[in-house]
């Protein structure tokens, strides 16, 4: 399995405050990673750099390199919106935008140009049955898509991001504002998209680590502590902070 | 209690307008007083039709709107989304002290630099203009527009737009297509605002607009439903039918500013169930 995305030496500072430091990593293509670790160890920071989503806060700086398909997404030109098709990201809160089911998912597409209808039509399908919410949704696609469900509403912003054809798929604490049968069924889904889509996901719930992905990372304050296979990881952990992690000594 | 002073204050200006603006119309027959083409109200044989100065606000009104709304929005749209801190400060500074300006100083400027600026431009024997009016008016409403619209835009959750970037969508195309859509109906009151602004105004377009009560068109000197009312109410004797036609003319205009609140709350409810 080759790899998709890898970092070197990558670091990054908000103001003084540095948030990543010397993260060297390196995610395997078609596979799911997870990023585990207490609130405010960066995981959500490093996630937030590999689309460049970090590039709208004023005060950030970052030294190092993120590779994406062997090239450094920080070069001169790398294209930022061309580079946020290719990794796309599903947030923390479900966030539709406030209009149509199909508005919502034919937004990607539309903004890069498609503007026939059939072919956008194939598209919002295709997509919603990717997020598999299309038996849900599809005697309504023209309502309004904050009428949806929580639950419905995540899988919609995962249709959305999967319209735009992505390699890549960041995922921020996607389960973390759903119910436990929501959270299951985006799981199941996660699972299925594993197929198709790179995926890494920053989790707060180590079951759902362990449930669903190949590989895990431990950040802890800044530092990548660990990063290996999550059974590995969970069943014989190298390092004493990981193994206090996991086992619920803090965090 | 003191709400209620605000509504007796309504109410007593309502059912006055009302009694005061009746029998003039009654007199002069509903349409002859509101599709009438000529205001003389001092000739020999007086004519009270107000059509010239129901088209003149209106028209004057439109006009401001065209001209302003863009401007207002565009602005609204840079400051809310684009500019920096310190850019935005000084221009919503700048805005704010327009907002502050009386119309009275507007008028002045307006009779010094903008009408013999039009006489010029366009060769035209006088400057005081229905165009001078609407650039005027323009001018007066476009804080109104910037200011309510700012704050619409600025309401918009940050996390719509997120997303719309992570899509691989340019900022721009996020603001226009995801933040402006989102505020379209606090943007659609600030335009009702304007427009309530705008026809209600009546010292500036009174000094700019030539006051001559003429079906309008842009190079000729028009009067509002404001200034007719206005500019006569001096002069015409009480309880004559001239005074009169001026209480119905400012019953009409009341009608108009009643409807143009109306649109104004269906906005803001709307913008409310969201």
């Amino acid at each position: 399995m080759s790899e998709i995305i890898t970092t070197k030496d990558l670091c990054l500072w908000y103001g003084d405050n540095q948030a990543l430091k010397n993260i060297n990593l390196a995610i395997p293509e078609k596979s799911i990673t997870a990023l585990i670790g207490p609130s405010g160890c960066g995981k959500s920071t490093f996630i937030k750099t590999l689309n460049r989503m970090n590039d709208l806060i004023p005060s950030v700086k970052i030294t190092g390199e993120v590779n994406y398909k062997g090239r450094n997404i920080f070069s001169k030109d790398t294209d930022v919106n061309e580079l946020r098709r290719d990794i796309g990201m599903v947030f923390q809160k479900p966030n539709p935008f406030p209009m149509s089911i199909y508005d919502n998912v034919a937004y990607g597409p539309r903004t890069h140009g498609i503007t026939s209808r059939v072919k956008l039509n194939e598209i919002v399908e295709q997509a919603l049955k990717d997020a598999a919410i299309w038996d849900e949704v599809s005697d309504r696609l023209k309502k309004n898509a904050l009428s949806l469900s929580g639950g419905q509403q995540q899988r919609l912003c995962i249709a959305r991001a999967l319209a735009v054809k992505p390699e890549v798929l960041l995922m921020d604490e996607p389960t973390s504002a759903l119910d436990p049968i929501s959270t299951s069924r985006i799981e199941e889904l996660i699972l299925q998209l594993k197929e198709k889509y790179t995926i890494i996901i920053v989790t707060h719930n180590m079951q759902q680590a362990v449930r669903i992905s190949d590989n895990t990372a431990f950040f802890l304050l800044g530092d990548l502590v660990e990063f290996g296979k999550t059974e590995k990881i969970f069943s014989q952990p190298k390092d004493k902070r990981t193994e206090d992690y996991i086992t619920g000594r803090f965090g | 209690m003191l709400g209620l002073i605000t509504v007796g204050c309504v109410l007593l200006i309502t059912i006055y307008l009302i009694i005061s603006g009746l029998p003039a119309i009654r007199e002069i027959g509903f349409v002859k007083f509101l599709f009438g083409k000529r205001w003389a109200s001092t000739a020999a044989e007086p004519e009270y039709g107000i059509l010239p100065f129901i088209l003149t606000s209106i028209y004057g009104t439109a006009g401001a709107i065209i001209l302003g709304v863009p401007i207002g929005f565009f602005t609204a749209v840079y400051l809310s989304k684009i500019a920096n801190k310190k850019v935005r400060s000084v221009i919503e500074a700048a805005v704010n002290l327009l907002a502050g300006i009386p119309s009275v100083v507007y008028g002045l400027v307006g009779m010094l630099v903008l009408v013999p600026s039009i006489r010029k431009i366009f060769s035209v024997p006088d400057g005081a203009s229905l165009l001078a009016a609407i650039i005027v008016l323009a001018i007066m409403i476009l804080p109104n527009i910037i200011k309510v619209s700012i704050t619409a835009l600025d309401a918009v959750p940050e996390e719509y737009e997120d997303a719309s970037l992570a899509l691989g969508a340019t900022p721009v195309e996020t603001y226009f297509k995801v933040s402006v859509p989102a505020a379209k109906s606090g943007i659609a009151a600030a335009v009702v605002l304007g427009v309530g602004r705008a026809i209600g105004e009546a010292m500036a377009v009174m000094m700019v607009a030539g006051n001559v009560a003429n079906m309008p068109s842009l190079f000729e000197s028009v009067r509002f439903l404001t200034t007719a009312v206005a500019s006569e109410m001096a002069y015409s004797s009480p309880g004559s039918l001239q005074r009169n036609a001026l209480f119905s003319i400012a019953l009409v205009l009341y009608l108009f500013i009643m409807l143009i609140n109306a649109a104004l709350n269906f906005f803001l409810k709307k913008d409310k169930e969201k």
